[in-house]
């Protein structure tokens, strides 16, 4: 059969089942925009702005499970949508994004429009392609999803010279990819995990570390069963959010520069520290030698390149958490039946009776005011109104983290955010691409009013192609998070972190075609979320907080956990975290 | 994390002879800030291969990060580190040296010793070529330098594993011979090895 190479295009995304694309035309795609005129089966979103397009692709994917598409044109298009794709490559999150390019005889010349979208990209990528043959079209769109989706899940970019695009091919969807080079293990080593089971079942002082690698397998359902099994505390991190069930007893909820007080200590005096999908990122360990100092680490991850980056690993499992969890279940099971429990009972009495008493002694906290609204006090209602069973995104600053230590996530997949690159504008555009993907789902975006700003054009897409997201600003007027790091560690010398002139959000909401709503007071909190909740379309809730407010627990930057502050800190710590080199 | 046993690594990497292959690998030391001071690259005996020998400093912990890095690239098929094995390493070198007449003898003495070739000869200049171990290849560039060097060129260290079977060669030979049958490929190893 042959088709013109948009045409393949667009029938290789039907076979591949995408039922939505996030895009924005420009000439070296308008041969497939033209074939998208009539074509049936794919619904086309049309974004503002190219980030834009990538990022609602990564909301849809993360919280549907498959791979999230958008299709821009060459060059500024192109550019436009690399921050989105680094966002995804660095949260592992699959997506496939298609580029025009120039004609390839054009190709090198500086024809109009021409970037060097391969290059560009490949760093910012887990593969990209240039597809200079249009016979090759359908194998290597194929290998696209393929590559996006399974191992180590992450961005493909796939660049579309325009002749590609208009002459016409043989068109042949491959059935199966194998490719030599690539094959992800996905079956932990039986012995490896038996030797994890043996050091499970024996640990005094047990925590199960959890990340974003449970919820790109769909693991939680045996992560519930390991840790029904072994009864150890639970500490998830910004990515891993919803792996386990915040309300659940075991839960130590998020950990490292933000997380709780029980959860940094717990990890702290762990004498077995099991990493399940998460990657010891920075955020996460604070000071590396100071970090579980007394624990055996084993560490199941489907990238070896993940295991012993940051942190010495004692038991390496190279594989799928869903697989290696569920034999790790197993194990564990058969070795209990072996070793008698008397052994660590008292022990593990005593370390649930110490956990429970960091909790109770120092939970999270914030001081209560009549007349200015505490954003936490905004994230806990929303997290009560909606009984966790929303669909959560943020934006960067300390909003997000709020959102983070607040909202009690209950399910996987329900909770986006940008945590390793921390791409402020992440949030509208992503609850856009989740909106599209759980049509009649309630999807919140919690957001700052800086990261708002970066991205509010989407109003525009949210209000034309009816997605309902609902927004919630933290207005704290400004760059929190730069604020309470210079209250925190710059002796308060407030540089650029003010935002004096922002708009009206509710006239800028109202001039979309949105509805706006203000809240001043805390009696207003509820009512207005309530109000926003039963608003059909979107709604933008611009709620004034106090601007002072700053995030505790902190680690500050260069510190150990167990170093953690509670509350404004000594000059001392000030002074070491302003030489430190670590930012935000 | 960083241990101190810092040292070279002389890396062997299959990888699918692929446009944008050499751009992958040299992007990914240049992103992970890792440090490679050689790099060569040639076709195997299957042309959809090509292998690529690096030369990389680093401690252990570097060199395992490399590894595993360079084996994330989609396109790279086999990585060994060729330091934790027997093996042969040789650069080859092509040097102009002056050579007024007076320094001629002398000269062709240094590179008798060091096995050189004589590939051309001008009235005022010699350019020999040299193969070798890195260690030698410099010896003979500080022996010529005093003669006084116009120009110089090192190929960057290729290696291979000693011994009948090695893991990298059971990989290429897994791989499968070249699909055409071309005739008579030249079985002798010392056309990749550079040996003398
Ligand atoms: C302002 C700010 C503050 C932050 N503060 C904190 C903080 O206090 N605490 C915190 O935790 N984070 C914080 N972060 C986020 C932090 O930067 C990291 O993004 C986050 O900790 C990484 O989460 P993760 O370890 O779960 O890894 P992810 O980035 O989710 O990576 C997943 C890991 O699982 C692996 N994996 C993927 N799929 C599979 C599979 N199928 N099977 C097995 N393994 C798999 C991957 O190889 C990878 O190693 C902050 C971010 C920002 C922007
Ligand atoms: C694109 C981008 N630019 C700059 C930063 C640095 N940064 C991190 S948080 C922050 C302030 C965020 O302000 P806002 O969205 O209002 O959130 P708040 O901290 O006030 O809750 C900035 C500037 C960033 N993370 N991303
Ligand atoms: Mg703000």
């Amino acid at each position: 059969m042959k088709l013109s190479g948009a045409r393949i295009v667009l029938e290789c995304l039907k076979r591949e089942g995408a039922d939505v694309i996030f895009g924005l035309p420009g000439g070296a795609v308008l041969p497939i925009y033209d074939v998208l005129y009539d074509f049936k089966g794919l619904r086309h979103i049309l974004v503002r702005q190219e980030a834009a397009a990538g990022h609602a692709a990564e909301g849809y994917s993360r919280t549907t499970g498959k791979i999230g598409v958008c299709l821009v044109t060459s060059g500024p298009a192109a550019t436009n949508l690399v921050t989105a794709l680094q966002d995804a490559l660095m949260d592992s999150i699959p997506l496939v994004a298609f580029t025009g390019q120039v004609p390839t005889h054009l190709i090198g010349n500086d024809a109009f429009q021409e970037a060097d979208n391969v290059g560009i990209t490949r760093s910012a990528t887990k593969h990209n392609f240039l597809v200079k043959d249009g016979n090759d079209l359908g194998a290597i769109i194929k290998e696209a999803f393929h590559i996006a989706g399974t191992g180590r899940p992450g961005p493909v970019h796939v660049d579309l010279p325009k002749d590609v695009l208009v002459k016409e091919w043989t068109f042949e969807y491959p059935e199966t990819v194998h490719l030599r080079s690539y094959n992800p293990t996905y079956e932990g080593h039986p012995g490896q995990i038996k030797k994890a089971a043996r050091a499970i079942v024996r640990a005094k002082r047990p925590v199960l570390y959890v990340g974003g690698g449970i919820i790109s397998s769909d693991a939680s359902p045996e992560l519930r069963e390991l840790v029904e099994l072994t009864q150890a505390p639970v500490t998830q991190t910004l990515m891993g959010l919803g792996a386990f069930p915040m309300a659940d007893p075991l839960s130590l909820d998020m950990l490292g520069m933000h997380g709780t007080y029980y959860a940094n200590m717990a990890v702290h005096h762990a004498d077995v520290l099991v990493a399940v999908g998460a990657r010891f990122d920075d955020r996460v360990t604070g000071r590396v030698d100071a970090f579980a100092p007394d624990a055996e680490i084993i560490h199941v991850d489907i990238d070896p390149s993940s295991i012993s980056k940051n942190i010495k690993v004692h038991i390496p499992i190279v594989g799928d958490c869903k697989r290696v969890l569920s034999r790790l279940v197993e194990a564990v099971r058969e070795e209990m039946r072996t070793y008698p429990q008397s052994g660590v009972r008292e022990a593990r009495k005593q370390w649930m009776s110490q956990i429970a008493d960091w909790k109770r002694d120092f939970p999270l906290r914030y001081e209560w005011s009549d007349e200015v609204v505490k954003p936490q006090h905004v994230i806990q209602e929303i997290s009560t109104l909606t009984n966790g069973e929303a669909l959560i995104v943020t934006g960067v600053g300390q909003h997000q983290m709020w959102a983070a230590q607040y909202y009690r996530v209950k399910h996987p997949r329900a909770w986006c955010t940008s945590g390793g690159l921390g791409t402020m504008g992440y949030g509208l555009p992503t609850a856009m691409g989740v909106q599209a993907g759980n049509p009649g789902r309630l999807v919140i975006n919690i957001d700052g009013d800086g990261s708002f700003q970066m991205n509010s054009q989407e109003l525009a897409t949210c209000f034309e192609e009816k997605l309902p997201v609902k927004t919630v600003i933290i207005n704290n007027g400004g760059h929190g998070m730069v604020r309470q790091w210079q209250r925190i560690i710059y002796k308060e010398r407030y540089c650029a972190s003010d935002l004096g002139g922002s708009p009206d959000f509710v006239r800028l909401a109202e001039a979309y075609g949105c509805t706006g709503i203000r809240v001043t007071k805390p009696s207003e909190v509820v009512p207005a979320l309530e109000k926003m909740i039963s608003t059909p379309g979107p709604v933008v809730l611009d709620v004034w907080v106090d601007k002072h407010e700053c995030v505790f627990p902190m680690v500050p930057a260069g510190g150990a956990n167990i170093d953690m502050i509670l509350a404004p800190p000594s000059v001392d710590v000030r002074d070491k975290a302003a030489k430190s080199q670590t930012g935000f | 994390m960083s241990t101190d046993d810092a040292r070279k690594h002389t890396i062997a990497v299959l990888v699918e002879n692929k446009f944008g292959v050499l751009s992958r690998v040299a992007g990914l030391f240049s992103a992970r800030g890792y440090n490679i001071e050689s790099l060569s690259v040639g076709e195997t005996l299957d042309p959809t291969v090509s292998r690529m020998t690096l030369v990389v400093h680093g401690d252990a912990f570097i060199i395992e990060q490399v590894i595993k890095q360079l084996h994330k690239l989609i396109d790279v098929i086999k990585v060994t580190d060729l330091s934790e094995e027997d093996h042969v390493e040789r650069e080859m070198l092509l040097i102009r040296v002056n050579a007024e007449p007076a320094a001629r003898a002398e000269i062709l003495r240094v590179g008798d010793i060091f096995r050189a070739k004589v590939v051309d000869v001008t009235a005022t200049a010699y350019t020999l070529e040299v193969t070798g171990e890195e260690t030698k290849i410099d010896a003979i560039v500080e022996l010529l330098r005093p003669f006084g060097i116009q120009e110089l060129v090192r190929t960057g260290k290729v290696a291979i594993a000693r011994g009948p079977k090695t893991r990298l060669r059971k990989v290429e030979e897994k791989l499968g011979k070249p699909k055409s049958a071309a005739p008579a490929q030249p079985q002798d190893p010392r056309v990749v090895g550079f040996a003398d």
